[in-house]
């Protein structure tokens, strides 16, 4: 049952990938994503991690790709945008990266067939899932990456409303 | 889980879903009746005895109408939107307690579809997706009216979802917990009631909520008079009814999530609980459309300052007075 609830995350999540990168118009292609982000959230709740998939949907699938796709119909692009000189370099960092990104996978399947097809939706263990027990971790072990993180929002919020400000004044 | 629990676990959902489709079909012609009658009119009452059957007539008319798909639009898209914004509504219903927990053949049955313990968390996640098939909709109509109907729907949902999400923070501090069966267990006397415990949370909690739904106040990406419909004017046929379903849906879905998490879900003295639970939904439906028969619209530019510059800093402070007030 839950080895046949995998597969067909694992083959949705894969489908919708490749739906991506290959679709032409940017706003599918958002769309496959959000579609993604949906399906790794299934996988998280699958493995009992429903606090960890309630966030990806909240964060990711909810705010962050709302604003993508917000951005992309504001400022209607088009499917022809990108210069033939682009493309090459894109390309050729696409190369870079997919064979590096490949080694990676090939090294998680590895390890994960060595655990046996189970690892793959093992429940994670009730003292891990758990609210209380993320957000004491946050709080005292990851605390100095966590304050990173939020000083890094602020830069942001504050970049941001500087470009904002500098447009109204001309 | 064994086969039972499955079985059971079905006949919850098609219960649970099948009573909130009924109640989206007859949401239609309760909020005609009443709005008729606060504007001093009569409404349908010509279908079956007092309209009873008015919804019926319409689903009907409503299906066999020209399905229309704009030139230019696209067609996967335009045809997905509803079901989008559909969906979500209904799946927000599958964390609410409708009653008590029940005792049968020595099973202890839960009444609610699934009592995950991030209830509330479930909750947010599944209202901001919502607001795709909105936004989809609206560009995928390839029209202008539709597309500002869409991005200004999107502007105004993450605005008041930033709000709504801290407006239950206060409740969540003093509940500490997400499960929704949890916080209906701690309101077990009209005191303990968590619109007392909570009164600023509650009122940011149920203007956010209002927001979400586009309604009036809010309903500034339907607005007629600026945006024809705004981004269901290029729908027909049962997709615009998909549309309406929808809002509808979302309307009940949020009585329910108003009256359990702070009037006391199902708790109440005599009546049966799921009496109760749909007593108390019933008020919050009535007084959605009483706001609608009796407010005007808000202006774009009002609607977005009352959301950042007046919610925002409230729902801030609402956590701030609740910390103060659970350490002292």
């Amino acid at each position: 049952m839950q080895l046949a609830i995998f597969i067909i995350f694992a083959i949705l999540c894969i489908f919708g990938s490749i739906l991506v990168i290959t679709l032409r118009s940017a706003v599918s292609s958002a769309i496959a994503l959000v579609f993604v982000m949906c399906v790794i959230a299934g996988l998280f709740a699958l493995v009992g991690a429903l606090f960890v998939a309630a966030l990806q949907v909240i964060v990711y699938a909810g705010a962050v790709m709302v604003l993508f796709l917000f951005i992309i119909m504001l400022l209607n692009l088009k499917e022809e945008l990108i210069s033939e000189d682009d493309k090459k370099f894109t390309r050729f960092l696409g190369i870079v990266l997919g064979t590096a990104f490949l080694f990676e996978l090939a090294f998680f399947v590895r390890t994960a067939l060595m655990r046996g097809s189970e690892a793959l939706y093992e429940p994670v263990p009730k003292t891990l899932s758990s609210i209380a027990v993320i957000s004491s971790e946050l709080f005292t072990k990851f605390l100095f990456p966590f304050e990173l993180t939020s000083v890094l929002l602020l830069i942001a919020i504050v970049g941001a409303i500087l470009l904002a400000k500098k447009k109204n004044e001309k | 889980m064994d086969t039972l629990d499955i079985i059971l676990t079905i006949v919850k959902v098609l219960v649970i879903f099948g009573g909130l489709m009924l109640m989206v079909a007859y949401m239609t012609l309760f909020e005609r009746r009443v709005v008729a009658w606060i504007q001093n009119r009569i409404g349908p009452n010509r279908v079956g005895p007092n309209g009873i059957l008015q919804p019926i007539a319409d689903a009907i008319k409503l299906l066999t109408k020209e399905d229309v798909l704009p030139a230019g639009a696209n067609k996967i898209i335009f045809s997905l939107a509803p079901t989008i914004t559909f969906i979500p509504a209904l799946l927000t219903i599958a964390v609410v307690p409708v009653s008590s927990s029940l005792t049968l053949f020595g099973r202890n049955i839960t009444m609610v579809i699934s009592d995950m313990n991030i209830g509330i968390l479930y909750i947010l996640a599944v209202s901001s997706i919502g607001v795709y098939g909105i936004i989809l909709g609206g560009w995928a109509s390839n029209s202008k009216y539709p597309l500002l109907g869409g991005i200004r729907s999107t502007a105004q949902m993450i605005s008041y979802e930033v709000s709504m999400g801290l407006a239950l923070v206060g409740l969540l501090m003093i509940a500490g917990t997400f499960s929704m069966t949890e916080i209906v267990n701690q309101q077990s006397s009209i005191i303990k009631w968590f619109v007392f415990r909570q009164p600023l949370g509650f009122i940011l909690f149920a203007i956010c909520a209002l927001a979400e739904t586009n309604r009036i106040p809010f309903d500034l990406p339907e607005a007629e008079s600026e945006l024809v419909g705004g981004y269901n004017t290029e729908y027909s046929s049962m997709k615009f009814a998909m549309f309406f379903m929808a809002e509808y849906a979302h309307i009940i879905a949020v009585s329910a999530i108003i009256t359990t998490l702070y009037f006391g879900g199902w708790q109440g003295p005599i009546l049966p609980p799921i009496i109760w639970f749909l007593i108390k939904v019933g008020f919050f439906l009535f007084a959605f459309v009483w706001i609608r028969g009796t407010l005007p619209r808000f202006r774009y530019d009002q609607l977005m300052r009352f959301g950042w510059l007046i919610l925002l800093p409230l729902a801030l402070l609402n956590i701030l007075l609740t910390g103060i007030f659970m350490v002292l």
